[in-house]
């Protein structure tokens, strides 16, 4: 049995007051492909159990493996897009061990000739701060397939009377992305580890090679990390910590091992080179398989496969289909629309930005299109947890909408209180902007004859204001003003209110 | 009609299908016929498709008395190492392990087969996973040379030799890792083919050494390896190591049989020493013979093949141990409990369906791969067999600057008696000294009967290799030797092999 009982930890201050933390992380993606990587087989998640399997991806004998030339072609931008070099040949590896899910006994993959090296990622930090992570490698392979375990308490291996295996997941398009150690991060490195995996998840989201969706799997990360002595500059022992499957438990995984691998090592002891299970519901980690010199993966060149040789004009066509950096964008986005840093902040961790930008297109201003994303209707999809795209599309509210109610503002029909009661009734599906203003009434009062009258009689009940303003202290009309609109019962229109106001009073 | 159609080549068969003089039924039923016969003295067959055979043959018959287009050696049936997959019909490659396994698809090769209308009569018996050269590693009892049924066939693919040498079908399929098809047929008496590498689709033979592998025609006559070898010959999306190009005009070359100007290199590592002296005095008359024919005789050298037997052993179990570590009891096969433990793992289940699954030379082949490959010797063992692997194609490439064929014995020695080198792997491995070269290169190789050895009567082997995709000089320089030795014979050579019916137990 392995034990699920936390091992002591220190604070992660204490830890870091002796120590140096140092990681590295593995990023595993699943492509979007239509199909595997070496067969025809469909890819879709959530199928049935061995229905999308073939003698290939089910290894059976005699088969052989065909590569997907849009996997490539995915590896190569994503390679691209890390700044990394792109292997003019390269070849697949087997890495031999034995698995009941994995059908060859052996995993298609790339061992010392991968398809892209030495990149960088630029992730930034919520100071501001950019931090440059090294890529050491990407490479092609294919997933395994998945072993349930039956009957044990947990779900694991232990306990389990039987296990049940689905190869639906063998064979489809993996691309592992590693990077060189993550290193003089010192207590930043949680959230180093966390920006780089969110920086890396829009990135390869932008690329459409992937829905990187972590909860299902098809984005899954291993946190490689040790520690050493403060300012000593070495690597100790590390540990890797397998399929770390959210954003907040990378950061999580990290402060745990940090505190972790501090406790032993202060008390005299050390690092046992091993795989560890991260347990998101109690945030800790326990020991997996020991990594000991004896592993070997006997790696040799896959002879079923030809190299992958891309031409010069190949890569160079592929780096021409690479989407603006999301980085880029957004500080692009955020000076084109005159937003502040968090401003901008909250637009990008509403998921905003592609829906203002599409606002702004269809003629709205900047201002106005996070003002309507961002309020009411952020409250109704937070209260379906859902994002705001996902549910102005389940409404059918659209950027045109956003468009009609800003120009019935800017008309003069609407005021902005008018102007959100129509957004509720847009939102209730009652219609666009102007079929709920006609539907409800909503109109600011032209009728000067009215207003006029109005202003009069706040000015004579309110003769201490009124002198005020007169001896030039104009900042006190906002008192007059929203006493007119009591008085109009909010159809007036506040600006021509004001402008009367000054005016009677000598002051425009 | 008076022909015994069991005696027929392929050729002759096609040309009384396509006359009408013939049904594939009654071809089929014949050879049938004969197999039950024989082949309890010569164990070529581990699975016989009776039914199935005959439903194509009478399929066949339909659609030609229904006027339709077929292939010429449409209804000419043939027979099928047990190392290719085969829809419905059993695959075990000679092992325990795969017992019972039924493939839910067809080799690529097999489809083509269908396709062109040859009925299939069954699967051929093998060295387990082809890993031998004499049969006796096949898990289900060696197969018998028809010439003496106390020797052996040959290797791997010593069912495929044995069938067509004792006219159980007059075509079969073999694969060629070492000299699998060559050796085979040179100890038989008979033609065999390994073409280029990539030459013929991998798709759905059970590898054995992945970069080695290839599969090719065998046949008592050249012609009927050049018909085979069109037929199933040429690209294959599904093996991405297969040659987009063209089958190389192997038939024409077959029937022209045309030697004249073609530079013969007789590859000095090859003859002489360890080499029986009948069968290296049948090879010297051969090369005379095609000098008679026009050909002109040069002398080449291949330094690096000293090196390549020691390199074909470290590479071919390297890639072995990899490919058929998926016989696992997992998904296929058999599986076999550990004794005396009470809830075996996975793990433990794989070990002992492994352990009784496999055969002695296997299990020594997946150790030597699995060190060869270890990390810490790779480079020394795996490494430099690569290394040798290039030095030997660039031999080739030297020699073949001053030739345009390169012959040699096939083999050095006539067939052995059973058992002889069964406790002895090197001088098994010994055998395929010749043959292993042009695997090791990628370049195809032809086995023709030179005659036979003067000190046991037994068949010698005479061997032809080309450069990549010149697969069609091999039918050349075949046909050119097979034409004038036959007129020497007065007759095919088989014709001097015992009546198995006479000696068949």
């Amino acid at each position: 049995m392995t034990t699920t009982t936390a091992e002591p930890t220190l604070s992660f201050d204490d830890a870091l007051a002796a120590y140096d933390p140092a990681m590295g992380l593995e990023v595993h993606v699943e492509l979007g492909t239509n199909t595997k990587m070496f067969c025809g087989c469909p890819t879709e998640f959530g199928a049935e159990p061995n229905t999308q399997v073939c003698p290939v991806c089910l290894g059976l004998p005699g088969a052989l493996p065909v590569v997907n030339e849009v996997a490539v072609e995915s590896a190569i931008r994503i390679g691209l897009a890390l700044n990394c070099s792109i292997a003019p040949w390269c070849r697949f590896a087997r890495k031999n061990y034995f698995y009941p899910d994995m059908p060859k006994n052996f995993q298609t993959s790339q061992y010392d000739e991968p398809i892209a090296v030495d990149g960088y990622l630029d992730v930034e930090l919520e100071d501001g701060s950019t931090y440059r992570v090294e890529i050491e490698r990407a490479h092609m392979e294919e997933d395994t397939g998945k072993s349930l375990h039956v009957g044990g308490s947990t779900g694991r291996i232990h306990g389990a009377t039987h296990s049940l295996v689905d190869y639906n997941r063998a064979g489809i398009p993996l691309i592992e992305i590693v990077t060189k150690p993550i290193l003089g991060t010192r207590e930043r490195a949680p959230e180093v580890a966390k920006a780089y995996v969110a920086t890396l998840r829009d990135l390869l989201k932008a690329l459409e090679v992937s829905d990187v969706k972590m909860e299902q799997g098809s984005m899954r990360c291993d946190v490689n990390l040790s520690l050493s002595p403060a300012g000593a500059g070495t690597l100790g022992t590390r540990t890797e910590t397998k399929n770390v499957n959210s954003l907040r438990s990378v950061e999580r995984a990290v402060r745990y091992e940090v505190g972790r691998h501090a406790a032993i090592l202060a008390g005299g002891g050390s690092i046992t080179q091993e795989t560890r299970h991260w347990h998101e519901d109690t945030g800790i980690t326990t020991s997996g398989r020991v990594k000991s010199d004896a592993e070997d993966y006997r790696y040799f060149p896959e002879p079923d496969l030809v190299p992958v040789a891309p031409s010069e004009e190949a890569i160079e066509a592929l780096r021409a289909t690479l989407p603006e950096p999301p980085a880029e964008r957004r500080k692009r986005l955020q000076a084109e629309w005159g937003y502040g840093d968090l401003e901008m902040r909250d637009v990008m961790n509403a998921g905003l930005v592609d829906l203002i930008g599409a606002t702004v297109a269809a003629g709205a201003s900047p201002t106005a299109a996070r003002k309507w994303w961002s309020g009411e209707i952020a409250r109704r999809a937070n209260g379906e947890g859902v994002d705001v795209p996902t549910y102005a599309s389940r409404l059918g509210v659209t950027p045109a909408h956003v468009v009609e109610l800003e120009g019935l503002v800017t008309a003069g029909r609407l005021n902005d209180s008018m102007a959100r009661q129509a957004w509720e009734g847009v939102l209730d599906g009652e219609g666009t902007p102007t079929e709920v203003a006609d539907a409800r009434g909503l109109e600011l009062v032209q009728d000067t004859g009215a207003l006029e009258a109005a202003v009069d009689a706040v000015i004579a009940g309110n003769p201490d204001v009124a002198d005020k303003i007169r001896d030039g202290k104009v900042q006190a009309v906002g008192a007059l003003i929203g006493q007119v609109m009591r008085e109009m019962k909010g159809q007036a229109d506040a600006a021509a209110a004001r402008q009367l106001i000054l005016a009677r009073l000598g002051q425009s | 009609m008076t022909t015994d159609l069991t005696r027929a080549t392929a050729a002759e068969l096609a040309d009384l299908l396509g006359a009408g003089a013939t049904s594939s039924r009654e071809v089929t039923q014949a050879l049938l016929d004969r197999t039950a016969a024989v082949d309890g003295a010569v164990h070529s067959y581990l699975h016989v498709d009776a039914d199935g055979a005959l439903a194509a043959a009478d399929d066949i018959d339909r659609r030609r008395a229904a006027g339709e287009s077929l292939h010429a050696l449409a209804g000419v049936p043939i027979a099928v190492k047990d190392v290719l997959t085969t829809r419905g019909l059993p695959t075990t490659c000679g092992s325990r392990i795969l017992e019972g396994w039924v493939p839910p698809y067809d080799a690529t090769l097999v489809t083509r087969l269908r396709a062109a209308g040859l009925p299939i009569l069954g699967k051929t018996n093998m060295d387990e996973f082809a890993m031998g050269s004499s049969t006796e590693h096949s898990a289900y009892g060696p197969s018998r040379n028809p010439w003496d049924l106390e020797r052996i066939p040959g290797g791997s693919g010593g069912g495929s030799s044995s069938v067509v040498a004792s006219f159980q079908a007059p075509l079969a399929i073999g694969t060629d890792t070492g000299g699998s098809i060559r050796q085979p047929a040179a100890v038989t008496g008979t033609v065999g083919c390994k073409p280029t590498y990539g030459g013929v689709s991998r798709y759905g033979l059970v590898a054995l050494a992945s970069s080695l592998d290839q599969a090719g025609p065998c046949s008592r006559t050249v012609l009927d390896s050049a018909l085979l070898h069109e037929v199933i010959g040429g690209h294959d999306p599904m093996d991405s190591t297969s040659i987009d190009a063209p089958v190389p005009p192997v038939v024409e070359a077959a029937r022209r049989a045309d030697v004249a100007g073609m530079r013969i290199g007789i590859v000095k590592e090859l003859t002489g020493e360890g080499f029986q002296a009948g069968v290296q005095a049948r090879f010297d008359e051969a090369v005379q013979h095609l000098v008679d024919a026009g050909a002109e005789v040069v002398e080449v050298s291949c330094p690096s093949f000293t090196y390549a037997l020691a390199a074909y052993y470290l590479i071919l179990p390297s890639e072995a141990s990899s490919n058929l570590a998926k016989f696992d009891a997992m998904r296929y096969g058999l599986r076999v409990a550990p004794d005396g433990v009470d809830a075996p793992s996975a793990e433990q289940v794989m070990a002992a369906t492994r352990d009784a699954g496999f055969g002695d030379e296997v299990k020594r082949r997946i150790i030597l791969g699995t060190y060869a490959l270890s990390s810490g010797y790779y480079d020394a063992y795996y490494g430099s067999a690569q290394k040798v692997r290039r030095l030997i194609a660039d031999d080739f490439a030297k020699a073949f600057e001053s030739a345009d064929v390169l012959v040699s014995p096939t083999a050095p020695t006539t067939a052995f008696r059973l058992g002889d080198k069964l406790d002895d792997p090197m001088a098994m491995y010994l055998n395929d000294i010749a043959t292993i070269p042009a695997n090791l290169a990628g370049i195809p190789g032809l086995s023709v009967p030179s005659g036979l050895a003067d000190e046991d009567g037994l068949p010698a082997g005479f061997q032809v290799l080309a450069p990549a995709m010149a697969d069609d000089r091999l039918y050349s320089v075949g046909a050119a030797l097979e034409a004038r030795l036959t007129a020497v014979w007065g007759g095919p050579i088989l014709g001097r092999a015992p009546e198995l019916t006479e000696v068949s137990r």
